[in-house]
């Protein structure tokens, strides 16, 4: 099965615009809140119409703005997982998941029913209502009910946003479970990049209405079209950039020239280097440590329980109201062994990490 | 003692509840879906009998259903009179009680979260089941809370009613139209046995029927309880 978008639709601050196909596997929908995500997953459910365009399933034309045509909601057999599940609060949860059967006999329905709260393990809380389940239960349930109705595609808006972050690893393995066993177009909205790395291969990036990358997930990453996807897929280090020669550009921002692993094709205009790859070259390296090795200054740090990160002047002085010109990030017990060298360190932008980015 | 004005009051009150009931939470349902400058003297209209005096209320539909009104002349036809009948009382009642109604359900299913319906309806359900499985359940406690305040004004209901059904002991003839007649006729013994009657009906029906909303409120409050 597919699911074709072809859609125009406005909205306050922007226009919605996206055409793209998604097949029989899951697909992220990755951007900052309000770039139209939520939206895009309401048209294509039915709950709002687009102002043109045309939405097929399969061989099933859901909306054709040409034709005047749009199938309800109801009609659509597309399963919807809201941001805070709407589970139903006065029904139980063996009610709430049976909701969408109601036109098959009783004995089937109830059949179907267990079979999927078995499935969710959700066997034992079945004459719960939702406000007695945990988020984790909450999700399963709300899963189970959009899945009972045997959906020819699936949207999941935000899915584990509402949960605790101790049980969203746990429900994002569920996911994938869930993914693997539905083998039909599904549509996962989040802005956390992690989130959709995991979930599946394919990326769509959505960006103030339009889709500004869409692809696999490893070359959306190697390289982004424009610094906004870079930065939405968590790349924090970006400089203007302009090229030198075939295999070195300079970095307008940071004030140096840096050598490229690849020979250049397009010219860039930014380019960018991911915190985590950012390394500091051991005193004992000596003169053969390698290149794009500049000294740096510790403006300030932050740190989270296990890592730290470091907000690095790559001159002694910044000005013009910049604080610092790069952020690494690196595990604590690394940067204890740099911590107590004299400044300037020693910073080693290696050409491998480094991202050009053409626009 | 001839107890009839309390049967009538009763019978009166809850045959007006239980339309209001219905046509109110239709109304409610219909408008909730639509909008537009057109619906503003929409909801004007349907809050006119709260805001008129019931005597003006009461004179209207007097005229309206009266042998020369629209709708008098109408049923005419088909061999009935409303006017000074005990269905006069009804209509009178309802009409007095259906803008409480109508504001009440309202805002109850306008507090319905629109999530619960949209999942709903992309889980296959027609607009009737969203309504009636969805949106109705959890509006409950506000859609009770307004049949009780439209069963309290209909049994209370005076102007209107004495305008449009008039006063016809064992037929017409409320508690509250009994009242006053009495007072008129100089039997103040009869008025306060009525009076009495009258405020001793309304504090063991509404302490009832609060002390069984509250009980159900308190349950559905918990709902929205994360």
């Amino acid at each position: 099965m597919s699911l074709e978008i072809q859609i125009e639709k406005k909205l306050p601050d922007f226009s919605l615009e996206v055409s793209f196909k998604a097949v029989d596997e899951p697909l992220s929908v990755l951007g900052p809140s309000g770039a139209g995500k939520t939206m895009l997953l309401r048209c294509i459910a039915g709950l709002e119409n687009p102002d043109r365009g045309r939405i097929a399933l399969a061989d099933r034309v859901l909306y054709d703005s040409e034709r005047r045509f749009s199938i309800p909601a109801r009609q659509r057999r597309v399963g919807m997982l809201f941001q805070n599940y709407a589970l139903f609060p006065h029904r139980t949860v063996a009610e709430n998941v049976a909701f969408g059967l109601a036109r098959m006999p009783s004995a089937e329905t109830k059949a179907r029913v267990a079979t999927l709260l078995e499935r969710t393990h959700l066997k034992g809380l079945a004459g719960r209502h939702p406000r007695e389940l945990s988020g984790g239960e909450q999700q399963r349930a709300a899963l189970a009910r959009a899945l009972a109705i045997d959906p020819d595609a699936l949207l999941l808006d935000e899915p584990l946003s509402a949960l605790d972050t101790h049980l969203r690893s746990q429900m994002e393995t569920e996911l994938l479970v869930t993914f693997a066993a539905y083998r039909r177009p599904a549509l996962l909205v989040t802005h956390n990049i992690e989130e959709a790395y995991r979930l599946s291969s394919r990326m769509l990036v959505l960006s103030c209405g339009r889709i500004a990358a869409i692809g696999a997930k490893e070359e959306i990453l190697r390289h982004p079209p424009t610094v906004e996807v870079a930065r939405l897929t968590g790349c924090k280090n970006f400089s203007r950039a302009k090229a030198i020669s075939e295999t070195s550009i300079e970095a307008l921002d940071w004030g140096c020239r840096l050598r490229v692993a690849r020979p250049i094709t397009t010219p860039p205009a930014f380019v960018g280097i991911r915190a985590h790859t950012i390394d500091f070259v051991e005193p004992s390296a000596g003169p053969a440590a390698g290149e794009n090795i500049f000294p740096c200054w510790l403006a300030r740090s932050s740190e989270t329980p296990f890592r730290i990160t470091l907000y690095l002047r790559l001159r002694q002085t910044t000005g013009e109201g910049c604080e610092f010109h790069l952020q690494a990030e690196m595990f604590k017990e690394k940067w204890t062994r740099f911590r107590e060298l004299p400044e300037p360190l020693q910073v080693r932008l290696s050409p491998e990490a480094l991202i050009l980015v053409p626009e | 003692m001839d107890w009839s004005p309390l049967w009538i009051s009763l019978a009166t009150s809850l045959t007006a509840t239980a339309i209001t009931l219905i046509v109110g939470l239709a109304t409610a349902a219909w408008r909730e879906r639509r909008s537009g400058p057109m619906m503003a003297l929409v909801d004007g209209v349907f809050l006119l009998p709260l805001v008129l005096p019931p005597t003006v209320v009461g004179f209207l539909l007097l005229l309206l259903l009266g042998r020369n009104g629209p709708l008098g002349k109408l049923l005419l036809r088909v061999g009935a009179t409303v006017v000074f009948s005990w269905p006069a009382t009804v209509i009178a009642a309802a009409v007095v009680a259906f803008p409480l109604m109508y504001l009440t359900a309202r805002a109850a299913l306008e507090q319905v979260d629109p999530h619960y319906l949209e999942a709903a309806r992309t889980l296959g359900a027609s607009e009737w089941r969203v309504f009636s499985e969805v949106a109705l359940p959890l509006a409950w406690p506000g859609v009770l809370a307004g049949t009780i305040l439209s069963f309290a004004r209909a049994l209370g209901e005076f102007g209107a009613t004495l305008l449009l059904a008039g006063d016809i002991p064992g037929k017409t003839e409320t508690i509250p139209i009994a009242i006053y007649f009495a007072v008129e006729a100089n039997e103040i013994q009869r008025a306060i046995t009525w009076c009495a009657v009258d405020i001793g009906l309304s504090l063991v029906l509404l302490a009832g029927l609060y002390h069984w909303t509250h009980a159900q409120g308190l349950g559905r409050a918990q709902w929205s309880r994360r």
